[in-house]
């Protein structure tokens, strides 16, 4: 616990500030009651996915299913066009006597071009958003931190929140009962 | 905390019988350590079965690579294989190792859009079956070439000969099908394993473990943003790998429902394909989930619960695949046509392998309807020795649809039979060394059960968490 | 080449330094005798000798003979690098000729076809001939002549032969003897008989193993002279073969009756007004004459002489209802039928037959008679038998065997081998050092025919120069240049002896263009022998009939015959012959005691079995093969397996049937056992299913049948219409190949498939290949029987690829390695090919073949030479079939271009057309109605094979049309 105290009050070099709690409800109440305060820069921490997380601290996002759309159907698209292109333009032979174009054998290529550009572009998208990977990130000097992978759970104001004041918002956390509030060092 | 302390939690690892996914007094931390400590155990205290069970796959691997190299080296006439019957143990244990890894997409997307809470414990392991399974399935479409040197041929590439594939032929639906299919299993895995390589990360007790994991995890700290984009990546994963898993044994049937031999030529295939792709997946996974429970104490997270879904799921998909017989052999009949009906008639007596069929039929259809009964379907013994019969069946199933088929088609100037040598044996047994030895691994180095989700799972099960340890 | 050189040098200071080789540099002759008639040593020599040698003679490969030969072609006259030239030569076969022409490629000659301008040949081969010219470059013919199994020179054989014959002269030859096979050549035959004047003591004999001796010996019987029978199959309305399978390469002129007998059928089932010709046939195995008999009288080979006998009894005087219903078709067919002997049935019968004949008024009508072929006719066995009685009784000093290999096939109770060691000197002429060669102080290497200057006559005397396409490879030597040594001019060629001898028979000035001519029409015009009239056969009197009738043989019978593919032995070496499927049975790389299925229940063995046969005291172990259609109480073994000394190919496989022939019994005799000794003996066969499996693949019906129903090969659920599609169909605008096969003309000869062999550079697979179903043939023969298996009609249907407009190989194939051509041709990619095989499991004629090994010899050098340049040599893991000899349509398109014409019908002859003896395939233009092909289409028996699935095959089929005697019908 010393080291965080220290670190305390050297506002420039602060991330943010951290309160680690032992639940996922307590978790999202703090949080709640965070975005009431009037809090915005703010992310919580939780070792699986907690319904209603991403609400409370003001988080909305749709790009990934948009980004899979797309990718979708370029795939779709693609294949058709590399099945139909390929047997009518860069390599037309008279195949078992059926037409250049014929077209009903294409649409396996199509649906599974379709899938693979999907999924890749869900995944990649997903991680680039998350802007992942990424090699260094303050919240991980807390050293309790460790267990926001097990069985912990933490709420973090981020000192780039116009409404954070070192002091202030740590009276805030503190008077949420959680086990533990930490300054996060940048 | 120094992972040895939390090796092995307070709570008994006992299986809490067919109503519970997950044993009693479990929290966050509990199934974190259980999972984790798998993975953290120092190498000599490995189970000795472990130890056994990779030393034989490693032969078998070994075997493989004999066999490959000198299938290489003279061609493969070294095979049984001739004219008429130019397909053999090849494409048998393609179309089989293929569908065995129908089973990990399915548990993983099919059973989390329909949230079956009992797939969470099982969905990574078998995710990880599909990936071996797919990968021994993709190498005998290339070892079976004639100029296996030439495989790349089958992808469409700009080259100086302006040559390009032919998208008429099924083969390269399997290509576009296969390969699709391996990549997608692959991210979905990875995908899952995020979160757990963070806590793996963070749960290392060595430098070189945490730089590996924490490689993995790419920085992954929980973020409940990231676990929104998360969620959402996964679900379409999820959605988009269920047309997936169904469509890659539709095409992979394709390869002889297009063809016009009889036996192969009918409709029904693709339907009974996928259904009995399941079945042999399922079987796939209890064959291996009941030791691996057993050697790790997992009792308490694959529960007997999991192994009575999955032994129903067997029992259902196996009435789709009697089904898909019945009405093969019914249309067959109906179709009045000669040659059809003869296949059937080659099939089932006249033919020299008229046996298979009937041991196939007692494997696939017979003795799994022991699974109606309970008592069956909740003793551990009876479940595994179903499961291993059900492989068998379906081996012979693929034996039967390729070979049997090709014995005797139109012209009987040209009938022949099929007599698989050592050098297919080999390669068949050596693919399934490779397999069970990529599963031995992933189960000694991997989180082998899904952590996070097991958390959720403790949270769902609305069970408080305990403050049994911490600091 | 020059690359070789060294390597010959280095192999053979290797062989120099060997023990084995001083050994044999070292020792004189006399104390040497005891070891080079050890066998082992001696072979492992020679084999280690060939190999060295064989360099060489590759090295040799594209020499053109010195002397001026002359191209078949007119223009152009000179090579151009890349234009095959024809020349055209003959091929002897027991002496007998068939003029063919053999293809070119810079001096390396290919590709035999048939002479068109031959009487016996009219262009078409057979099997054999098609697979001679592997024999030109097999490796394991013998490559230098060796004196007590060491290697020798020509030269040092020539001191030592003119040596000897020098010793005989003082004794006015005596002692000295000469064996030679049947000998038809006109220019040998005036060097022996000029050497038997010089030294009257001298002795000829002639022995073939194989050849016409009950021919011979029945017209003695008849005529009082050994004349010389043709048929004319063409004239006649009714034919009965007593055991004749004169549609088969054991008769002389078989092509001619081949295409004379079907030419015939044809014409009836193309023109209502044209009656058929009826075949009844009596034999005791299926052959191919009886695959195309209208009725087949099943009974062992000892009945026929009953049989005939029983015809020669007359109208009702005939005991079987048969002979009474043959006999009334002959008799409403008087001087347009013709009754046939057997070449192996006995003198009697055919004594019996010249009388039949005679009485049907046939003589002079259907049957024609000459003087004989053979240069100096004798009886055959006698003249062995007297030569190894003297040989015995110490009479001959020494003996010159030019050809053949008596060791191995003279009658086995001659016991020739014993008598032959007590000749002091012993040379021996031959292809390959073969079992006599072993035994005789000298081995002299016999050049190819490809190689020779010879001369030789046909079926009906029409004479033929022989004139080489390539120097000898191997130093080969031909009987003349051996006679010139006795002759005591050694130093002239056999061209110049050839030449001489025609010079002396044209005595003019025009000579040279005589000699041109000759030469390259390929017959010496006005040579056939003319027939003899008016003639009289010694008639048949009661008492000979019931001698005849008489010997109805008793127990078990045991028939020899030459084998259906390597015949007597002379070409056992051959691979491609090996590989060819025996027509009946399918049966490769091996000869079987072939037996009915209910003589194997009756004897307690079955297909497999290995029994001890035991003859006369002699005894072989054979494998029994359950043959359908094979008369009771009778075994068929074969010649031409068993061999020890013939070469790799066909060393040590099948059994030695010549061990069981005896002087007494050449073709047939009964008393013999045969006891189960094991069982489990594995055939190679290339076709397991003997019937049809109530599927039509082979259709036939009776010419009345036809008449009544003209549409029965096409049922109505067969057809498939025209539009039927779900898509608009190719057009094939200029040209639209296909090709049709008639079954009513072909006899499954198998000539097709060698021709495809020769002609597209198809490798051999081997015995344990063929049993695993890996063979390459890209045109198989199907044999079906049906009816009742013990005596079954036997069907033989061609299928090459049926190049399909909708091809089902070509949906499949994922990387485009087989595709449809502008023309319609099914091409097959070879370098495009990976080998997934998906288009073998999705043809449903399975005529595609695949490389499961490196199956093509890319190591024999020798072998390098008869592939065909137009033709590229697969490699292992590809698929490969028909492609219509893609190579010579392009060939004649672009011949078709450079004299800016277009292509027309008949300038594209494929391969198997080409042999074709029957002429029952024709291959052609579809979108040219006037085509031969086309009009074949447009007839009515015209079907294709598994045509309801829509397959569009260019390749279509005429229905077999059969015309029994309704008499016979009703029984």
């Amino acid at each position: 616990m010393l080291t965080e105290t220290k670190v305390s009050g050297q506002v420039e070099s602060l991330y943010g500030i951290m309160a680690e709690f032992d639940d996922p409800e307590s978790l999202l109440s703090a949080a709640n009651q965070a975005r009431l305060e009037g809090y915005r820069e703010m992310d919580a921490y939780a070792p699986m996915p907690v319904e209603g997380l991403a609400e409370a601290i003001g988080f909305r996002s749709n790009w990934v299913e948009r980004l899979v759309f797309v990718g979708g159907l370029c795939g779709a698209v693609g294949g058709f066009m590399l099945c139909w292109w390929i047997t009518v333009v860069a390599f037309p032979h008279n195949v078992a006597g059926r037409p250049l174009n014929s077209w009903p054998a294409y649409v396996p290529i199509t649906f599974e071009l379709m899938v693979l550009i999907a999924c890749i572009t869900a995944v990649v998208g997903m991680l680039m958003l998350n802007g992942l990977p990424q090699p260094y990130h303050p919240v991980f000097n807390v050293e309790r931190f460790a267990r926001a992978s097990r069985d912990k759970f933490f709420l973090c104001i981020e000192a780039s929140d116009p409404k954070f004041d070192p002091t202030a918002t740590r009276d805030f956390l503190e008077r949420l009962n959680p086990q533990e509030v930490t300054d996060v060092a940048l | 905390m120094k992972p040895e302390d939390q090796e092995f939690t307070s709570v008994a690892t006992l299986d809490p019988g067919p109503d519970k996914v997950i044993g009693p007094g479990h929290d966050y931390g509990s199934v974190t350590d259980e999972i984790g400590g798998v993975v953290f155990r120092p190498f000599l205290k490995t189970p000795r079965q472990m130890f056994f069970g990779f030393a034989f796959a490693f032969l078998l691997v070994n075997l493989l690579m004999i066999a490959v190299t000198w299938l290489f080296v003279r061609g493969v006439g070294v095979w049984g294989i001739d004219i008429p019957v130019a397909w053999g143990f090849a494409i048998v244990n393609f179309v089989w190792w293929i569908g065995i890894g129908h089973a990990g997409t399915l548990i993983s997307a099919i059973l989390l859009l329909l949230k079956q809470d009992w797939r969470t414990s099982i969905n990574r392991f078998s995710e990880a079956m599909t990936l071996f399974a797919v990968a021994c399935a993709g190498m005998f479409p290339i070892l079976h070439l004639g100029r296996p040197w030439l495989a790349y041929w089958l992808l469409p590439y700009p080259n100086t000969m302006w040559m390009w594939p032919q998208p008429r032929s099924p083969l390269i639906w399997d290509v576009f099908a296969v390969s699709t299919y391996a990549t997608v299993s692959l991210l979905f895995w990875f995908t899952g394993l995020i979160p757990d390589f963070a806590t793996m990360r963070d749960k290392a007790g060595n430098a070189t473990a945490r730089k590996i994991f924490g490689a993995l995890a790419m920085g992954w700290r929980n973020s409940a943003k990231h676990w929104a984009r998360y969620q959402k990546a996964y679900l379409l994963l999820a959605g988009l790998s269920t047309p997936l898993v169904v469509s890659v044994h539709s095409v992979v049937s394709f390869d002889f429902a297009v063809a016009i031999l009889p036996g192969w030529h009918t409709t029904i295939f693709p339907p009974y394909f996928v259904a009995g792709a399941i079945y042999s997946g399922f079987a796939m996974v209890l064959t291996l989930a009941i030791p691996v429970r057993r050697w790790y104490h997992l009792e308490d997270l694959i529960t007997m619960r999991h192994i009575e879904c999955m032994s129903k799921v067997m029992l259902g998909t196996g009435l789709i695949v009697a089904y898909g017989y019945a009405m093969e052999a019914f249309m067959a009949w109906y179709s009045g046509g000669q040659y059809e009906r003869y296949a059937f008639v080659n099939r089932m007596w006249a033919g020299g392998y008229w046996w298979t069929y009937w041991v196939l039929i007692l494997c696939n259809i017979l003795i799994p309807q022991a699974l109606w009964s309970r008592r069956v379907r909740m003793s551990v013994p009876a479940v595994f020795a179903i499961a291993l019969v059900v492989n068998v069946g379906m081996w012979l199933e693929r034996f039967v649809i390729v070979v049997t088929s090709l014995t005797r088609d139109f012209v009987p100037s040209s009938w022949g039979m099929y007599y698989p040598t050592i050098w297919d044996w080999s390669t068949y047994l050596g693919t399934i060394g490779v397999f069970l030895a990529l599963m031995f691994l992933f189960v000694r180095v991997l989180p082998a059960i899904s952590i996070f989700e097991m958390r959720e799972v403790v949270h769902h099960t609305g069970k408080e968490p305990t403050h049994a340890h911490g600091d | 080449m020059k690359s070789d050189e060294p390597l010959y040098w280095r192999s053979l200071e290797e062989l120099a330094s060997t023990a084995e080789f001083r050994a044999f540099v070292e020792d004189e002759f006399p104390n040497r005798a005891p070891d080079w008639n050890n066998p082992d040593s001696r072979r492992g020599f020679l084999r280690v000798m060939g190999a060295s040698i064989l360099l060489v003679g590759a090295a040799a490969c594209t020499k053109q003979p010195k002397e001026v030969i002359v191209p078949y072609v007119r223009q152009p006259e000179e090579l151009i690098p890349g234009k095959p030239l024809f020349y055209a030569t003959a091929m002897s076969v027991a002496g007998v000729a068939t003029g063919v022409l053999a293809e070119s490629h810079l001096g390396r000659p290919t590709k035999i076809e048939g002479n068109p301008e031959h009487s016996a040949s009219l262009g078409a081969t057979d099997s054999a001939m098609q697979a001679s010219v592997l024999t030109l470059y097999d490796p394991d013919r013998s490559q230098t002549v060796t004196h007590n199994g060491s290697i020798s020179s020509w030269g040092s054989f020539i001191t030592a032969l003119a040596g000897a014959r020098d010793v005989a002269g003082l004794k006015n030859g005596l002692g000295f003897r000469i064996l030679t096979g049947t000998v038809t050549s006109p220019t040998l035959a005036t060097q022996i008989q000029d050497f038997l004047t010089e030294f009257p003591a001298a002795k000829w004999h002639q022995y073939d193993p194989c050849g016409r001796h009950s021919a011979r010996a029945g017209a003695m019987a008849a005529f009082g002279k050994p004349l010389n029978t043709i048929y004319r199959f063409d004239r006649a309305d009714v034919i009965v073969s007593l055991d004749s399978d004169f549609l088969s390469a054991t008769v002389p002129g078989n092509l001619r009756y081949a295409r004379d007998y079907s030419s015939r059928r044809r014409a009836a089932a193309e023109n209502p007004n044209v009656a058929p010709s009826r075949l009844y046939i009596a034999e005791n195995a299926p052959s191919v004459t009886g695959s195309m008999a209208d009725h087949h009288f099943r009974m062992t080979a000892g009945g026929v002489a009953g049989f005939t006998a029983d015809l020669a009894r007359g109208g009702t005087g005939a005991a079987s209802p048969e002979a009474r219903a043959v006999l009334k078709d002959l008799e409403a067919h008087r001087g347009s039928s013709i009754v046939i002997a057997g070449e192996h049935q006995p003198p009697q019968v055919h004594a019996f037959v010249h009388a039949i004949n005679q009485a049907l008024g046939n003589t002079g009508k259907t049957v024609i008679y000459t003087d004989a072929v053979e240069a100096s006719p004798v009886d055959e066995i006698s003249s062995i038998a007297d030569l190894v009685k003297d040989m015995r009784d110490g009479a001959v000093e020494t003996l010159l065997i030019l050809g053949g290999n008596p060791v191995y096939d003279a009658p086995a109770d001659l016991n020739f081998l014993d008598a032959l060691k007590r000749v002091k000197l012993r040379a021996h002429l031959g292809l390959y050092s073969s079992e006599t060669a072993d035994w005789c102080h000298w081995h002299v290497p016999e050049a190819h025919y490809l190689e020779s200057w010879s001369d030789a006559r046909a079926y009906d005397g029409t004479a033929s120069i022989v004139q080489p396409l390539i120097m000898p490879l191997y130093g080969g030597k031909t009987p003349h240049e051996v006679m010139n040594i006795l002759a005591n001019h050694a130093d002239q060629s056999a061209h110049d002896t050839v030449r001489g001898y025609w010079q002396a028979y044209h005595k003019s000035d025009d000579f040279d263009d005589f000699w041109h001519i000759s030469l390259h029409d390929g017959v010496i015009a006005g040579t056939a022998l003319p027939e003899i009239l008016p003639l009289t056969a010694k008639a048949i009197d009661q008492a000979a009939i019931a001698s005849l009738g008489a010997t109805a043989p008793a127990g078990l019978e045991i028939v020899f015959r030459p084998d259906p593919s390597v015949g007597d032995g002379t070409m056992s070496n051959n691979a491609w012959l090996q590989e060819m499927p025996k027509p009946p049975n399918k049966m490769t790389w091996d000869n079987a005691v072939w037996i009915s299925s209910k003589s194997a229940e009756r004897y307690g063995v079955t297909t497999g079995d290995v029994v001890e046969i035991e003859f006369q005291g002699r005894k072989v172990d054979g494998a029994v093969w359950i043959m359908p259609g094979h008369a009771d109480e009778s075994l068929t073994v074969h010649f031409g397996y068993g061999r020890t000394r013939a070469g790799k190919v066909a060393d040590g496989i099948g059994f030695d049937a010549y061990a069981l022939r005896g002087t007494g019994a050449l073709w047939q005799g009964t008393g013999v056992n045969i006891k189960r000794k094991s069982g489990g003996y594995k055939f190679a066969n290339t076709q397991h299913t003997q019937t049809m499996e109530e599927r039509d693949p082979f259709r036939a019906a009776t010419y009345a049948e036809f008449h009544k129903d003209p549409e029965f090969a096409r049922p109505e659920e067969k057809r498939v219409a025209k539009d039927l599609s779900l898509f608009p169909q190719w057009e094939y605008k200029q040209h639209k190949w296909g090709m049709s096969i008639d079954l009513n003309s072909c006899t499954g000869c198998n000539a097709c498939t060698i021709a495809c062999q020769s002609e597209n550079n198809i490798p051999v697979v081997g015995k344990e290949e063929v049993a695993k179903g890996r063979h390459m043939n890209w045109l198989r023969v199907d044999r079906y029987f049906k009816g009742p298996l013990d005596d079954p009609e036997m069907y033989f249907q061609p299928v090459p690829c049926m190049h399909c407009e909708n091809a089902l190989c070509e949906l499949v194939c994922p990387v485009a390695a087989t595709v449809h051509s502008a023309e319609g041709l099914n091409e097959m990619v070879y370098n495009r090919c990976v080998g997934t095989r998906y288009c073998s499991n999705n043809c449903p004629y399975k005529v595609r073949r695949f490389n499961f090994f490196l199956y093509a010899d890319w190591d024999t050098q020798s072998l390098f030479g008869v592939r065909n340049p137009d033709v590229s040599v697969r490699s292992r893991g590809v698929m490969e079939k028909c492609s219509y000899c893609v190579q010579r349509i392009n060939s004649a398109k672009i011949d078709a271009e450079e004299r800016d014409q277009p292509v027309k019908d008949g300038d594209i002859v494929t391969a198997c057309q080409q042999a074709c003896p029957a002429q029952a395939i024709v291959f052609g233009d579809l979108n040219d109605p006037n085509s031969r092909v086309a009009n074949l289409k447009r007839q009515q028996r015209d079907y294709g094979l598994l045509e309801e699935l829509n397959t569009r095959p260019r390749t279509t089929y005429l229905a077999r049309l059969r015309n029994p005697n309704p008499d016979l019908e009703k029984g």
